[in-house]
């Protein structure tokens, strides 16, 4: 079997991106009131919305790149930064909140050096909060990659994190 | 029509009518911020709020339809409160360095202070916003000033059509920008300036000339020549008190002469020069297009007036004054860029031959003659940074002021304007026609184009009453006429009982309707005029504040008046326009004027 550089399996990868999202756009009718949902979906196909990104929806939709970035700013579901490999999910529900989900939110701000919504410098993690995530019996909980990780304990985060390279 | 109460007056509204509007009419004045009639109707602020029986909370008149039997009260203890205290929170949030900011003597932010009487300012905290963008050449944007009403938002999205600025983020980190990390330089804004007419603060403004034209005046080397636009004289009085509609021609050259310039000149003198060139280029094409499909041989052909190379037969032809359009062109439709004329704009060929004409005739350096444009635009001290707007290495014009700029410059230079006397403009480029001052209205450069290119077709004055095409006169977005060539002279036989169909736009959003068509291939049209500010350059982004319609058909009736006085009121008649020609340029298009007074485009990003 022939051997692929990684960078051309990048190239084709990313070509094959921006024809699904052709796609994704034309199912949608190029209608600006579809706007919200095309961007989902471009979230979902790249990982994230950068510039590039909405500036070819901006070019597909006829739209103005201040009302696209206007609308990717706005929604906090929306981002810019490329994602980590792995996703730290920390739920701020009521119940993981009153057992110590902001101490372990704070935690790990610390360790990873990132704010929420920000990813660290080498790709590893991502971190986010959630309102919830139906675990409340295991509170405080925390999810990396979808995988519910209960009651934690702020001061043993690192013993978590080193199970995801 | 229906009743309703305000502050316990019985009053009558009219269907579709908001609380705003209703109280309006009935005198009663409720303070607005971000609402502009017609424009930006949002209920952003929430300044206008006031009681509604039977309304749970405090209700934005602005936005709240009238309805028969509502009971509204204006100014209860309860609305004056809430006024002040929203007033507080964006002031808050806002320098509070009126002394020496530009928008003190008219911020509408400030005056609204005054009317609500508040006297404190409780609430002090973080700043939200703190970057000075100057990357434009035509618009600075200070965010700190920026009170979020959204006005420039609607001017720039719906009224124009362009999108250059929109919200970006959230609550407290919400700000009004291009998007990304984009600064105003780089993004598709078209200069046209809207944005600063419509501002209630000094958060967008025009990028300062003042102090660039002090230093000028101010250096011994320098031979300093100043030209005004034919819409400045119908505003410039207004910054000082006279009505809206004032034509103040000679006040103005005689304020311009107490100032220090060496010379003052008129754009309007090159609008008909434009008149000539444009002119001919619109025969030129239709010319090759009758030689193209052999309605005309070249043997004929060579015994018209017509530029030396003719131009490519394309059409409709579409003007080039207004360099907000060229760039909203460039931008968004660059398919299309071989539609414009390729004149370049009278104050862009006034400065061409300022350092040419005029330098070689006074004996001056080029390079010691420093050309001030006064203009009512923002977008032309855009213009004059285009590489292509330069003659041998030597800028056509130096530095731009707006109308506002140079009222301000009028102040600091302590002249009694009301009570200067009326002087002329100088002398070689400062007679112009009646054609040249309806430049700086909707529909004035088709007119003025109609009334020189009919005539040398036909040898007869163009058929319309006292030579308005009263079709395209007027406010409207889109406005459109036709004629046609009868009896033509024998020379021109090729363009006998040809129907000529011509369409006027002003306002960048109409221009992309034009444009639209022209992209469809259904464009009936071989002439557009598009002007990019709405009601053309009377209302331009750099003329005096505030802009409402009324103001502009006031401005407008001004313009038509000042044409009408004129001795002679089309371009081609112009004795100074005659000289120009037979001393310097030779013919319309021939090669001097096509290398001083033509230029080319640039295809830019639609992002």
């Amino acid at each position: 079997m022939a051997q692929h550089c990684d960078c051309q399996t990048a190239v084709i990868d990313e070509q094959k991106a921006y024809q699904t999202l052709m796609q994704v756009i034309e199912d949608y009718d190029r209608k600006p009131s579809n706007l919200i949902q095309i961007l989902h979906m471009a979230q979902a196909i790249f990982g994230y919305l950068p510039e590039k990104v909405q500036r070819f929806i901006c070019e597909q939709m006829e739209l103005p790149f201040s009302e696209v970035s206007g609308v990717v700013s706005f929604y906090s579901y929306f981002t810019t930064q490329p994602k980590g490999r792995h996703t730290i999910q920390v739920c701020l529900g009521t119940a993981c909140y009153v057992r110590g989900g902001k101490k372990v939110l704070d935690a790990l701000k610390g360790l990873l050096e990132i704010d929420v919504g920000e990813t660290t410098p080498d790709r590893r993690f991502s971190l986010e909060v959630k309102r919830c995530i139906g675990a409340c019996g295991l509170a405080p909980a925390v999810a990396i990659n979808n995988v519910v990780h209960k009651r934690v304990n702020p001061n043993k985060l690192q013993d978590m994190l080193s199970q995801y390279e | 029509m229906f009743t309703m109460t305000i502050n316990q007056q019985q009053v009558t509204a009219r269907e579709g009518e908001t609380i705003l509007e209703v109280a309006k009419r009935n005198h009663i004045q409720i303070p607005t911020l971000c609402h502009l009639e017609g424009i930006h109707q949002i209920g952003a602020c929430r300044i206008c709020v006031v009681e509604v029986e039977g309304a749970k909370s405090l209700m934005a008149s602005c936005v709240t339809p009238a309805t028969s039997g509502m009971v509204v009260r204006t100014h209860t203890p309860k609305v004056r409160k809430a006024r002040k205290v929203l007033y507080e929170l964006m002031l808050s949030d806002h320098p509070t360095d009126c002394l020496h900011c530009a928008r003190s003597h008219d911020c509408e932010f400030r005056q609204l202070g005054e009317v609500l009487q508040v006297d404190v300012s409780r609430f002090a905290g973080q700043r939200s916003k703190n970057l000075v963008d100057t990357s434009s050449a035509a618009i600075v944007r200070d965010n700190n000033k920026c009170i979020l009403c959204r006005r420039c938002v609607s001017v720039c999205n719906e009224i124009q059509g362009v999108g250059a600025l929109n919200a970006q983020n959230r609550g407290f980190g919400t700000s009004i920008s291009p998007g990304g990390d984009l600064l105003l330089g780089s993004a598709v804004c078209a200069a046209c300036g809207q944005c600063t007419l419509v501002c209630p603060v000094n958060a967008l403004k025009e990028k300062d000339a003042t102090k660039m034209v002090w230093d000028a005046l101010a250096d011994p080397e320098l031979t300093v020549v100043v030209q005004t636009a034919p819409a400045v004289r119908a505003a410039l009085g207004e910054p000082f008190g006279m009505p809206p509609g004032s034509l103040v021609t000679g006040k103005m050259a005689a304020a311009l002469r107490r100032m220090g310039f060496d010379a003052v000149f008129d754009t309007n003198f090159t609008a008909d020069l434009t008149i000539l060139e444009e002119g001919y280029e619109l025969l030129g094409r239709l010319a090759a297009g009758a030689l193209a499909n052999g309605a005309v041989t070249r043997e004929q052909l060579d015994t018209l007036n017509l530029p030396g190379h003719l131009p490519q037969p394309v059409l409709p032809m579409i003007t080039s004054c207004s360099p907000g359009w060229i760039k909203y062109a460039e931008h968004f439709y660059s398919p299309y860029l071989d539609h414009l004329s390729s004149c370049k704009s009278p104050h862009m060929m006034l400065g061409a031959l300022t350092k040419t004409w005029y330098a070689q005739k006074q004996g001056i350096d080029p390079k010691r003659l420093f050309v001030v444009s006064v203009m009512p635009c923002t977008a032309k001290k855009y213009e004059v940074t285009r590489p292509e707007m330069t003659t041998d290495g030597i800028a056509n014009v130096d530095a731009v002021l707006t109308t506002r700029e140079l009222a301000q410059m009028i102040r600091e230079a302590g002249i009694d304007f009301t009570h200067l006397p009326d002087e002329l403009f100088d002398s070689p480029m400062g007679l112009s026609t009646g054609a040249a001052d309806i430049f700086g209205v909707t529909g004035g450069v088709m007119e003025a184009a109609l009334r020189t290119v009919y005539e040398v077709v036909t040898g007869r004055e163009l058929p319309f009453e006292q030579l308005h095409v009263q079709p395209i006169v007027g406010l409207e977005r889109i406005k459109t006429a036709s004629f046609q060539f009868a009896d033509v002279k024998p020379e021109w036989s090729f363009l006998e009982g040809v129907t000529a169909r011509i369409a006027v736009t002003s306002g960048l959003a109409g221009a992309a309707h034009l444009l639209d068509e022209i992209a469809a291939g259904q464009s009936p049209y071989v002439f557009i005029e598009v002007m990019g500010c709405p009601g053309g350059c009377i209302s331009g982004g750099g003329q005096p504040r505030p802009v409402n319609d009324d103001v502009r058909r006031k401005r407008l009736e001004a313009i038509y008046r000042e044409d009408e006085g004129k001795p002679i009121r089309k371009s081609h008649e112009n004795p100074d326009i005659l000289t120009l020609y037979s001393e310097f340029l030779g013919s319309p298009g021939g090669h001097v004027a096509h290398n001083l007074l033509h230029t080319h485009y640039t295809v830019r990003s639609r992002t």
